[in-house]
């Protein structure tokens, strides 16, 4: 057991009202919110345009979001939290939620991160989707996650957040399912549905928690008034976000729907499902900071659900040989570090964004290079019939390779400043947990080396009749700026600026006292990665990788092959259970319940079959019975008179 | 004042088992109407007793209906004679469960 120090000052959301530039905050949502609209209710008359408009509309949110960055970058520290007050939304009784939007250095960063991804993977959309005859659906699809996205982002109240958190599950969900027509594709949509409404569970709770525990939903309320709440509640509170959190990204034990999204096309596997959406859950731990500084036993719940799902998505990575699930088992694992970050306190929140950002760029590069292949290699995703394709698609391999280094915390690339900083944040406050995210580092790097050499080395595995090639620019340029970022990234770290830019949000850094200096724990982690690569160089460089995975294989493999058993223990654990119980139910809806209400049926039937003797059809009996009851009104008057 | 209430309850109560006893539907109408008499009877000695009209104008309503009653009843008596050959009451006794 472990104590996580929690920090004496919690920042207090203390926003000023919006003016200049910074009120246009509103235009960010509706843009790709109107194009979403416009493509949607539109129908065939947009089929010919549809995917330009689709693709201007983040970008224009990305300029406003630019223009709205550079605004608050010139003012003072505090001066950097506005927001804009859009409309009452719901005023009933004791209730009050407004539409405000809240624009922040936190905000900022996401702002930019969603629509600037966002708009260079519609751009390689409009390629990988040419010849789909329902691509401007696709393209309102995406732009209504966008929409979602960014509402979920700039709520300044959890009620408005969580109307985001619904709409970006409801575009994963139609996305997932695009294509609808197979079978496997619907099956995940479902799953991803309804795995997220578990979470979702968790998240309306907390909602309903904190309007009886602060009565309003307001980040700057709550804020405000997190101090004076009992911290058995504030633990409640924050273990009810991390249950949304674990839903929405993907986390231990929620983690099930991850792998099976994978089935929705490839530009949505990179935007949802690697960069933007499943990081919410983080995006909501940091948010929530108020919130879980004051309830040191829910960071512990974020930390112990952040270390298993490093390890568990690392495992499966390894065994995967569908390159966009070993990708996906990646991200499950890279989310877990950020969460790592975000359970870790004061400490590691900067550094859980600053891993978010850098990932997003990688993750988002590598799952476009990831569709680029597939498209020259006919839409296979078996690395087993890939290799050697860096000659075919030398772009797509470059590009890809950033991306690579960038993961796995090649000194220098992005991953590694951020991947870096949190093993480094781990060691400090808990070895145990620093020792795990350091050997999911080690992992990291054998997994994704695996992929590149199953992919782009060894030697040819391809099938008959298939022809790779380098894919068209549209799909190369988004490639090659995402894996300039991915080299960049570690830019935002020089001189400590994102430290300092999210300083207002989350608090001034905690000083970590390290067992041993931070150095050497930048060079131990190198190491273990390069142990990594190394294994892997063995594996499957040296050795030839045959077409058709090997069934003699150890346990562990299979378990990994099996996603460890998550939709086993789900289906043990939750299913099955609840097929019992709806079975024990429908057995006492049928003998119980109905039984009652039948029987009373029948009683009133027996009780109406005697009654009806008493209309025996002959006029002096009713007129008996008439005298009768006159004379028993008379004589209850006459009693009650007396 | 007693004599003319004893009266009208001796005359209602008269009515009452006629209608009760008797079979043939004109008689059981005779003893309807003698009810109706009785009460009648009631009323205006009530009214009188009490110094204003009230009774004796529900008398008259009283009257009226009686006499619209009658013209109704013994249609009705009269068709289901045709039709049964009986002006039994206990003969008409088809409506029931």
């Amino acid at each position: 057991m472990f104590v996580l120090e929690t920090g004496l000052e919690v920042p207090v959301v203390a926003p000023e009202s919006a003016d200049g530039v910074l009120g246009l905050v509103w235009l960010v949502i509706a843009l790709p919110l109107l194009g979403a609209a416009i493509l949607l209710l539109g129908g065939r008359f947009t089929d010919k345009w549809g995917h330009w408009l689709g693709t201007a509309m983040p970008i224009g949110s990305f300029v406003v979001s630019l223009l709205m960055f550079l605004e608050i970058q010139g003012r003072d520290e505090e001066d950097r939290q506005v927001v804009k007050h859009l409309y009452d939304w719901i005023h009933v009784g004791g209730l009050r939620v407004d539409m405000d939007l809240l624009y922040d250095p936190l905000a900022s960063l996401f702002l930019l991160l969603i629509t600037g991804v966002g708009s260079l993977i519609h751009v390689y959309s409009i390629g990988y989707m040419e010849h789909d005859p329902r691509r401007r659906r696709f393209f309102g699809y995406l732009n209504l996650f966008v929409a979602a996205m960014l509402m979920l982002i700039l709520s300044e109240n959890y009620l408005g957040l969580f109307l985001g958190w619904e709409g970006v599950g409801l575009a994963s969900y139609l996305l997932i399912g695009f294509w609808q027509h197979k079978h496997s594709a619907a099956q995940a949509a479902k799953k991803a549905f309804v795995i997220n409404r578990v979470g979702d569970m968790g998240m309306a709770t907390a909602i309903f928690l904190a309007f009886t525990l602060f009565g309003s939903t307001s980040f700057t309320v709550i804020s405000a008034r997190a101090g004076g709440a009992s911290e058995a509640a504030m633990t409640a509170f924050g273990i009810l976000l991390l249950v949304g959190a674990c839903g929405k990204s993907a986390q231990v034990p929620l983690q099930a729907w991850l792998l099976d999204a994978m089935e929705g096309p490839t530009p949505v596997s990179a935007l949802i499902h690697a960069a933007t959406m499943v990081t919410a859950g983080v995006y909501l731990v940091v948010r929530s900071n108020f919130v879980f500084e004051y309830a040191p036993d829910a960071q512990t719940a974020v930390v112990v659900v952040a270390v298993v799902t490093i390890l568990w998505g690392a495992a499966i990575g390894c065994a995967k040989d569908d390159i966009k699930k070993a990708l996906a088992g990646s991200t499950m694992s890279q989310i877990g570090y950020m969460m790592l970050g975000a359970g870790l306190g004061t400490a590691g929140y900067a550094f859980a964004i600053f891993h978010l950002l850098t990932h997003g760029f990688f993750k988002a590069n590598m799952f476009l290079g990831a569709g680029s292949v597939m498209h020259g290699m006919d839409d296979d995703v078996d690395m087993r019939h890939y290799g050697m394709l860096n000659k075919a698609m030398p772009v797509t391999f470059l590009t890809f390779a950033m991306g690579y280094l960038a993961i796995i915390g090649f000194p220098g690339f992005s991953g590694f400043w951020s991947k870096d900083k949190i093993i480094e944040v781990a060691i400090g406050q808990n070895l145990l947990v620093g020792a795990c995210a350091l050997v999911g580092a080690g992992v990291t790097a054998f997994y994704m080396t695996r992929l590149m050499l199953m992919t782009f080395f060894s030697e040819k595995r391809w099938q008959k009749d298939v022809h790779p090639h380098e894919s068209p620019a549209l799909m190369t340029v988004p490639l090659i700026v995402l894996a300039a970022l991915s080299v960049l990234g570690g830019l935002l770290l020089a001189g400590n600026w994102i430290i300092h830019w999210l300083e207002p949000v989350v608090g001034p850094e905690e000083e970590h006292e390290l067992p041993i200096p931070a150095i050497g724990i930048t060079v131990i982690t190198v190491l273990v990665v390069a142990v990594g690569v190394a294994l892997a160089f063995a594996l499957f460089q040296r050795q030839r990788v045959p077409d058709v995975a090997p069934t003699d294989v150890s346990f562990v493999t299979r378990a990994a092959r099996n996603d460890l058993y998550g939709d086993a223990i789900n289906e043990g654990l939750v299913v099955q259970p609840g097929r019992r119980l709806v079975a024990g139910l429908f057995v006492f809806d049928r003998s119980g319940a109905d039984g009652a209400f039948m029987g009373g049926g029948a009683a009133v039937k027996a009780l109406g079959g005697v009654l009806r003797k008493v209309q025996t059809g002959y006029v002096r009996s009713y007129a008996l019975s008439v005298l009768v009851g006159v004379l028993v009104v008379a004589a209850a008057m006459l009693a009650v008179n007396l | 004042m007693t004599e003319y209430v004893v009266l009208s309850s001796i005359l209602f109560t008269i009515g009452a088992v006629g209608v009760l006893v008797r079979r043939n539907a004109i008689v059981v109408f005779m003893c309807v109407e003698l009810m109706l008499n009785a009460c009648n009877l009631a009323l205006v000695a009530f009214a009188k007793q009490h110094g204003n009209l009230e009774g004796q104008v529900a008398a008259f309503f009283v009257m009226v209906v009686a006499a619209a009653e009658v013209v109704v009843g013994l249609a009705i008596i009269m068709t289901i004679f045709r039709s049964r050959r009986s002006a039994s009451v206990d003969d008409a006794s088809l409506l029931k469960f």
